[in-house]
């Protein structure tokens, strides 16, 4: 395909099919820009739900002794918020990103399995109602988002709350696996002529790993899931203490999938950063293959550290030192990565866009949520800690701070050739900084209560002076959190239709998803150009320096 | 792109899948071995397995990969024929482990044996459960199959690359049969 332009009559028919395709094009879409988009849109909705879900938790704790949500209601709330943010917006948004950019990274036409990708979206909706349909059946799952056996078991969670739980995320787990798949076989079999993987964009390198990670731990997470529901639903005995089986046995699996969980939410993130640093900085990434090999470490490690969140289960020492010592190694090729990151803005000139405000308060941000974590390995500063405020600190700014940070900075640059607009600046500056200033408010101050030993998931607190001071503190913080998202909203659903006109390649950017118009058209490429770097546009810009020239500069006979 | 290329992306995709579903059954497992041992009165493997007949059921199971294997080999060789009837003989195999383990389970639950009985019925039924299911599943794999090969399918390369695929996933259902039953019923009953 590579060099070679579309066939003229195929040109035409695709580009009929586009103009003749309506609104319900979205619903039967196996195009990956089209089902890119709607789990992003999905996963906004959701982000909202979770959002509101925080900003009730956050009232109801901003008094001592408050009776504005009861106990049970409270634990309901802060299942479905943990739930709903991680498997319902998190992971499902990075895969939007990932579906409607790896084919475009790589010059292809199309995922690998177009129809298999369609799937894996609509199971994640269906799996996404299931969860919010158990308010309807007048329980929501209450035993957290980690649905610790036996609380999560049927004699204390009577109700259907935690059927609904495990059936939607299996739902949704088996989704994810297959755009997982997916993305390995693209990757794998799809990539232009030229490509090869020392070219690959990091985003996509990024993708890639994650996709590795998605194969190899989700299926923990299933088989938790199947023996969860074997328990409450045909009398099984996996974690009945009573039957002789072993509530811990729950936690290993669970963890077995929700360490790996940690760096499926926050890989893709680093591909974004890995994306937007160089284009803003104008150099190009400082150490590209150490980038994607720190990831690989990480991977791989990731799969060593589970048992990190079980410190106060009492394994011995012998274990909780291992895997103490596994949890500091971990951090190694992730703070190698900031460096690199840091080295590429270095002596750069930097245009500090909305996007590159993300980036740079990603770095930081993510550096401080990084620290703590690193803190938690330690085991005496784990036992201290653990099941406090600290944690939920820790976890914010990883998740928050990171992450979104991270997911903003990416929308900001590539919501250009997502619908050919730009979103506004100013409104964008207001929505970083009420973000960033919202984040520190409500999370900088929960390291404070944690050390106090407020413990989480707790619906109340005494009337403590210094505790009452943090929480309102916190609250006060998740509302600007809630009004920078309005802002965020109005500005694309403002930009979407009033913003400036983007044109292909409104950065001067350097990967393929640029040589492309905004939007791109339904066939992806008319043409794409040579690939001999992993900068092909840098080298189309430039002809007079190319990237893949570099390192010849001096030619054998000069020698 | 080349097309020689493009058309392994279905291998690449079995490959990755059975490697998924391996931690899938490790899980199950796994289970299996940690409570081993600690339903002593109730049903186990000892009083409850017979290594033996399951043993005649598993070597069918087993020689089923060897006539898939064979009905592959007849593809590649555009010998269309002999790859139908390898893959009924495939089937057939399949088929008789499935209802093997239809009389083994119908044994069990005439003796008041069921999933909830004890923690060595729990995870024996999750794990022989989930591998029938999978057999099950591969048994329709193969049927559509089947019926491909009647409507002509088998002589372009993304069409032999199909077939392999799901050859692929019929083979790892049987080597997962070879984890399940050496240390359910072998180990299990030693």
């Amino acid at each position: 395909m590579s060099e070679v332009p579309v066939a003229l009559p195929v040109l035409r028919k695709l580009e009929r099919f586009e103009k003749e395709a309506g609104m319900l094009s979205w619903l039967a879409s196996v195009d990956h820009k089209q089902i890119g988009i709607l789990y992003l849109i999905t996963a906004l909705i959701f982000f909202i739900a979770g959002g509101v879900e925080a900003l009730l938790m956050r009232t109801q704790l901003m008094f001592p002794e408050n009776r504005f949500l009861l106990p049970d209601a409270y634990n309901q709330i802060f299942t479905m918020h943990g739930t709903t943010m991680i498997f319902l917006v998190v992971v499902p948004g990075l895969l939007g990103l990932m579906v409607y950019l790896v084919p475009l990274m790589i010059g292809a036409r199309d995922m690998a399995f177009p129809r298999l990708n369609a799937l894996a979206y609509w199971l994640y909706v269906i799996g996404g109602c299931l969860l919010y349909f158990s308010f309807f059946a007048h329980d929501a799952p209450a035993a957290g988002w980690f649905a610790y056996t036996p609380l999560s078991e049927k004699p204390y969670s009577n109700l259907q709350g935690m059927d609904y739980w495990a059936l939607s995320l299996l739902v949704i787990g088996v989704g994810t696996v297959a755009t997982g798949l997916n993305v390995i076989a693209t990757v794998a079999t799809m990539r232009v002529k030229g490509m090869s993987l020392r070219h690959l964009p990091l985003f996509t390198w990024m993708s890639l790993i994650n996709s590795f990670l998605i194969v190899a731990a989700m299926p923990a997470l299933n088989a938790a899931l199947v023996m969860l529901l074997i328990d409450r639903q045909l009398h099984g005995n996996f974690f009945k203490p009573a039957a002789g089986g072993t509530p811990i046995y729950w936690q290993h699996v669970f963890w077995n999938f929700g360490h790996p969980e940690v760096y499926i939410m926050v890989l893709p993130a680093f591909g974004i950063i890995s994306e937007v640093i160089p284009v803003f900085s104008r150099k190009v990434i400082y150490g590209y293959a150490v980038v994607a090999g720190s990831t690989v470490a990480i991977a791989l490690l990731s799969f060593g550290v589970w048992a990190h969140h079980m410190f106060a289960v009492g394994m011995g020492h012998f274990l909780d030192m291992i895997f103490a010592a596994s949890s500091m190694l971990i951090a190694v090729p992730t703070g190698i990565k900031i460096f690199n990151w840091i080295a590429t803005m270095w002596g750069g000139a930097i245009r500090f866009t909305t996007s590159m405000w993300f980036a740079v308060a990603f770095l930081i941000m993510f550096t401080i949520g990084g620290l703590s974590g690193v803190m938690f390995a330690v085991v005496p500063i784990d036992w201290q800690l653990t099941d406090t405020y600290f944690v939920v600190a820790h976890m914010h700014y990883v998740l928050f701070g990171g992450t979104a940070f991270a997911v903003f900075a990416g929308i900001y640059y590539w919501f250009p050739k997502f619908t050919g607009r730009m979103l506004s600046e100013t409104l964008g500056k207001w929505h970083f900084w009420l973000t960033f200033i919202g984040l520190n408010l409500t999370f900088m101050v929960q390291h404070n209560l944690g050390i106090l030993g407020m413990p989480r998931r707790v619906f109340t607190y005494p009337n403590i002076h210094s505790w009452n001071v943090l929480n309102f503190i916190s609250t006060m913080g998740a509302y600007v959190l809630g009004i920078s998202v309005i802002v965020f909203l109005w500005n694309v659903i403002r930009s979407r239709r009033h913003g400036a006109l983007a044109g292909p390649d409104p950065w001067d950017a350097w990967t393929l998803e640029w040589a492309t118009s905004s939007p791109p058209p339904v066939h992806n490429f008319n043409y794409v150009p040579p690939v001999r770097s992993a900068r092909p546009l840098w080298d189309l810009k430039h002809p007079e320096n190319p990237d893949w020239q570099r390192g010849r500069r001096t030619p054998h006979h000069a020698r | 792109m080349p097309a020689e290329f493009i058309h392994h992306k279905n291998r690449v995709l079995i490959l990755a899948f059975i490697f998924s579903e391996s931690i899938f059954f490790a899980f199950l497992i796994t289970a299996f071995v940690l409570y081993h041992g600690r339903s002593p009165n109730g049903p186990n493997a000892h009083n409850t397995l017979d290594p033996l007949k399951t043993g005649m059921y598993s070597i069918i199971l087993w020689a089923s990969s060897l006539t898939m294997w064979l009905s592959e080999k007849s593809m590649m060789n555009f010998r269309m024929d002999r790859c139908k009837r390898w893959l009924e003989a495939t089937m057939i195999l399949g088929g008789i482990f499935l209802i093997g383990q239809g009389f083994e389970y119908h044994g069990m639950f005439a003796k008041g044996i069921s999933i909830g009985t004890d923690l060595f019925a729990t995870t024996f039924f999750s794990t022989t459960g989930f591998h029938g299911l999978h057999v099950f599943i591969g048994l329709i794999v193969l049927l559509i199959m089947r019926g491909l090969t009647s409507a002509g399918f088998g002589q372009e390369e993304y069409q032999r690359e199909g077939f392999i695929a799901a050859s692929y996933y019929w083979h790892f259902v049987d080597a997962i049969w070879v984890a399940v039953f050496f240390i359910l019923y072998v180990w299990g009953t030693r």
